[in-house]
């Protein structure tokens, strides 16, 4: 029982409810300390120098002049961070991606670095240092960086999963296969086939919060950093590995986090910072701009995706492939295997083949963005399913329920699943009210499915009860949206005392052993069954306090609401002990009452979500405007509903934005032209409806609460689901994301010149 | 390099800073008076995370000089409670779980006063309208609408100005 | 015994092979046996790699047991946002 991982559907008090944010009084008074708010004695200022092109070879870096500036008090370049990576690629890659060695792979990789006493002789001592580039071919485009003859970005890739192994370099750095069944003769029983290519542009997190650190390193050799991040405890590890620190001599402290979205899952700034501070001799800050996070973290990738998909005439889907290209930037990922694993994984399908291309370009290195590489394959898929719909006569949704994965079906990506909410998400959409009301003109309606995995991965919990018996729960997993509130909440609901007793805070990484990311939605999920383990650990003690209290033996006490209650009519005389008087006794019944968690929540499940969107787009100038959104997801166990609302929320307004606006521009010269927030827009408060929200519980079998991870999937559907809706507004289909005015026009103007050309 | 005195009012207190020509009045705030609460999440007007308001009027401290606020008076999100009690806006935006990472908070609270001081009973358009130079990346602004308007209520059953 | 399924980037690793027969009752025991067989696999250990064992994917609990005549695949590791 005590730590077991298995759903037991136990009755919540207080798991469910809507209560205040530990962390709200702070955010809303501006005492909370994010990144660029921490100050430490003798700081310096750090800048970064960064590439001006797109591909080129460094041949030398001359610094004496920085050097020399009154008040420069270090410059850095790859010199001062030496490859101790012992031969992992994926080290140094981390390494040459946060400080350039030799050459330059993107606008923006970082050349040099200084630290200086303020941002004035900081900034002008990047310009006193002299670069000299060769500049080379460059190559931004994921298709043309396909063709033969395109400039290599990686000399040494060879492109994996091909037999035999090749000899020469490519920009393909791997080749990735999913799927079972006979496509081919699938697609022979097929009466409808819809064959069609899309493209996605790059887009980025866009979080609020600018990358920022502060570093401090001591000759000898111990260290701090107070950085934003969603895993300190991995920044630790990586920062200490790249720069020859021991572990544990390397004090992380998460800040608040001004939002990550898979963004702050790798170090961009922070081995420079400390590698700064180490020369220096003096703690470092160091704050990206706007202009930096655009040009030199981590956006999404591009894509080029080709889907078909065959159906018999009463819907049954016979054969689907899928041909996805992704731009990966300047260093080989895995985010093409990604969308190759999830295009169809929303689909009982028989016959199913994915191939998923990783592709280097001259852009910066690619990062998560919520459920990576998801949302371009849906957009390609869900694009398709709708005009097979479409084609064969049958209403979007009864389709997609007739061929929707249920327990039983063999993904396609090769697991069979286990209970799963798709069908469900499905169900909830065709009754829902939004899919009856009327459309007037000019207005689509689109809706579309959407697959993402859940992570569980190492986590680490402290309970620590004090003397008058309230309790502090120590995470390690960064809060992003509100977590501290449901861990709370299940300590709570563990003890049986009220939330308000009940102080979440998030450890650094000396207090408290070792968590993974706060990535794949694992945040609720792990830190709260690390939290279940450790409360019901807390109250084996306070059961063995009270027995020694009433000198009975352990197994006669039970914990029932907060309190020890001695069983059996023999021990009828003894009141109960409350949680606050085992607590104040506790310096005579043994010391501190604690409860201790390590775990390795494995068996998070996977993830379904549907979504119902409708749009109108003006005919004249091709703008669009989302009219009424709806997001249905199984969220297996909502701890706290408002923020569970709020995932879905944020991530659909991300959805919308990355379908009708946001995109990276690149010049003919290698270039980011917009990298800013007025040329790269996000939604605005007034571009958006409210966001309604159906919240479905079916509960996850491998956590004690049935939680599943929330956080991701809400941005798969919404480039479909708004696709379709754009598509069915204007009578064209819509292939290129994102869906900007311009397009749309495109679209409509050649749509009409067919057509008149047809008459 | 010589420094500007200058003399102003940061919420309602009586201030004396020292400021390079260029530095803008974010920086001040933040880096000479230790106001962290306006953020800098572009540091060209464009994302409302610096809002302040001088002598009333809302801005982006990182448009404003440091300099500029010379005998102005300058209200930041650290001066919007009152004493121990939190602004009815402050409290809804808690009630309401409008904020997620938080970063926009501050920004959104000193706009949202603002437009409250003006229109104390606005329509949801005029409050996703006034609020439109604020970003927010977290939360589809969905949560932030209500606790506006659930502020507006409250104030307005209170009799009292934003 | 169990048929180990192999994603098709990982078969490269394995000369090939779509599926291998082994006998083990952990996922470490798994492991060890396929780079005892494959040593090329033990890069593809190192740059991480997941487990399915009847749909639900291990990313690090290596401990976990595989009951008889259960499903199991080898997946690359994944990463989330």
């Amino acid at each position: 029982m005590a730590h077991d991982k298995h759903f037991t559907n136990q009755e919540f008090k207080v798991v469910g409810t809507r209560v205040p944010r530990p962390d709200g009084v702070d955010k809303v008074t501006g005492r909370a300390r994010y990144g660029a708010d921490a100050f430490a004695p003798g700081q310096l200022v750090g800048a970064i120098l960064r590439s001006p092109h797109a591909h080129a070879k460094i041949r030398k870096i001359d610094a004496s002049k920085a050097e020399k500036l009154k008040g420069v008090k270090a410059v850095v370049t790859s010199a001062d961070l030496p490859d101790l990576t012992n031969g992992r690629r994926d080290m140094l890659d981390i390494l040459e991606n946060c400080m350039a060695r030799g050459r330059a792979l993107y606008d923006g990789h970082a050349v040099a670095a200084v630290a200086a006493i303020d941002a004035e002789t900081a900034r002008k001592a990047l310009k006193l240092i002299k670069v000299d580039y060769e500049v080379l071919p460059h190559v931004t485009d994921v298709d043309e960086a396909m063709k033969p003859g395109a400039p290599i970005v990686q000399p040494w890739v060879r492109t994996a999963g091909v037999d035999p192994a090749p000899t020469k370099a490519s920009n393909v750095s791997q080749i990735s296969t999913f799927g079972h069944g006979d496509v081919e003769a699938g697609f022979a029983e097929a009466h409808v086939i819809v064959e069609r290519s899309y493209k996605t542009e790059q887009t980025h997190q866009g979080y609020i919060e600018p990358h920022a650190c502060l570093a401090s390193v001591n000759p000898d050799g111990t260290g701090e950093l107070w950085v934003t991040t969603q895993g300190h405890f991995v920044f630790r590890n990586v920062c200490a590995s790249l720069l020859g620190m021991e572990v544990a001599k390397l004090k992380v402290t998460s800040s608040e986090i001004g939002g990550g979205f898979g963004g702050k899952t790798h170090v961009w700034i922070e081995p420079v910072a400390l590698a700064l501070s180490r020369k220096a001799n003096r703690p470092v800050k160091l704050v990206m701009t706007r202009d930096e996070v655009f040009r030199a973290t981590g956006p999404t990738c591009s894509t080029s995706v080709d889907v078909k998909i065959g159906a018999t005439r009463d819907g049954i889907i016979t054969a689907a492939t899928a041909t996805l290209r992704y731009q990966d930037g300047a260093f080989p990922a895995i985010w093409g295997m990604l969308g190759a694993m999830t295009s169809f994984a929303c689909y009982d399908l028989k016959n199913v083949k994915s191939v998923g291309y990783d592709v280097l370009v001259n852009r910066p290195k690619v990062a998560a963005y919520r459920a990576p590489s998801a949302p371009m394959a849906a957009f390609g898929v869900e694009s398709t399913i709708d005009q097979l719909a479409a084609e064969i006569g049958m209403d979007p949704v009864e389709f997609r329920i007739k061929n929707a994965a249920k327990e039983g079906t063999r993904a396609s990506y090769g697991p069979t699943y286990g209970p799963i909410g798709i069908g469900p998400t499905l169900q909830a959409a065709k009754n829902h009210p939004h899919m009856k009301a009327p459309l007037g003109r000019n207005q689509g309606r689109g809706m579309a499915c959407g697959f993402w995995f859940n992570f569980g991965g190492q986590t680490c919990v402290d309970l620590n009860i004090g003397v008058d018996g309230t309790v502090n729960l120590t995470v390690g997993t960064v809060d992003v949206g509100g977590s501290r509130a449901s861990m709370a909440l299940i300590a709570a609901e563990e003890l049986g005392i009220p939330y308000e007793r009940v102080r979440c805070n998030v450890a650094d990484t000396v207090s408290l052993g070792h968590n993974d990311m706060t990535e794949g939605s694992r945040g609720t999920f792990s830190s709260g069954m690390a939290t279940v383990f450790a409360a019901r650990n807390a109250i084996e003690v306070l059961r063995e306090r009270a027995a020694r209290t009433w000198d009975i033996d352990v197994s006669k006490v039970e914990w029932q609401d907060g309190k020890a209650v001695a069983m059996g009519s023999e021990h009828s005389n003894l009141s109960s002990l409350s949680i606050e008087e085992l607590a104040a006794a506790s310096p005579n019944t043994g010391g501190p009452i604690a409860g201790h968690n390590e775990v390795v929540a494995d068996g998070a499940g996977v993830s379904f979500a549907t979504h119902i969107c409708d749009v109108e787009v003006d005919p004249e100038t091709g703008k669009t405007r989302v009219i009424r959104y709806t997001v249905i997801q199984d969220a297996g166990k909502a701890i706290h509903p408002d923020y569970v609302e709020g995932q879905f929320q944020g991530g659909a307004a991300q959805g919308i934005g990355w379908a009708l606006n946001e995109e990276y521009v690149y010049g003919d010269d290698g270039r980011l032209q917009n990298p800013g927030f007025l040329d790269y827009r996000i939604p605005v408060c007034s571009d958006l409806p409210f966001i309604d929200t159906q919240i479905l519980e079916i509960p996850n079998p491998n956590h004690p609460y049935g939680v599943r991870g929330v956080g991701e999937t809400s941005i798969v559907p919404p480039l479909a689901a708004i696709a379709n809706a754009v598509s069915n507004a204007v009578g064209v289909r819509m292939t290129h994301i994102p869906m900007s005015p311009p397009r749309i026009l495109k679209a409509i103007k050649a749509h009409r010149a067919e057509s008149e050309a047809a008459a | 390099m010589s420094g500007i005195l200058v003399a102003t009012t940061v919420n309602g207190d009586a201030v004396e800073f020292v400021c390079q020509p260029r530095e803008t009045l974010l920086e001040v705030l933040r880096n000479r008076l230790g106001l962290t609460g306006a953020k800098e999440g572009c540091g060209t007007g464009d994302c409302g995370a610096c809002s302040v308001t001088v002598d009333g009027a809302l801005v982006c401290s990182c448009l404003v000089l440091g300099a500029e606020v010379e005998g102005r008076a300058v209200d930041t999100v650290e001066g919007l409670a009152e004493g121990d009690q939190l602004h009815p806006l402050q409290s809804q935006f808690i009630k309401h779980a409008a904020l997620q990472c938080g970063i926009c908070t501050p920004g959104f609270l000193v706009a949202a006063k603002a437009l409250l001081d003006r229109n104390p009973d606005p329509s949801e358009e005029e409050i996703r309208y006034a609020l439109a130079g604020n970003l927010c990346r977290c939360t589809g602004y969905d949560k932030i609408v209500r606790a506006v308007d659930a502020a507006a209520k409250d104030l307005r059953k209170q009799g009292r100005k934003a | 015994m169990h048929e180990v399924q192999l994603t098709a980037s990982l078969r490269d690793a394995a000369d090939g092979a779509a599926s291998v027969t082994i006998d083990a009752a952990t996922i470490r025991e798994l492991l060890r046996k396929l780079v005892e067989r494959y040593p090329r696999m033990q890069r593809r250990l190192d740059e991480g790699i997941a487990v399915s064992i009847n749909g639900e994917i291990y990313r690090d609990n290596w401990s976990e047991t595989i009951p008889d005549g259960a499903e199991v695949f080898l997946l690359p590791r994944i990463q989330g946002g």
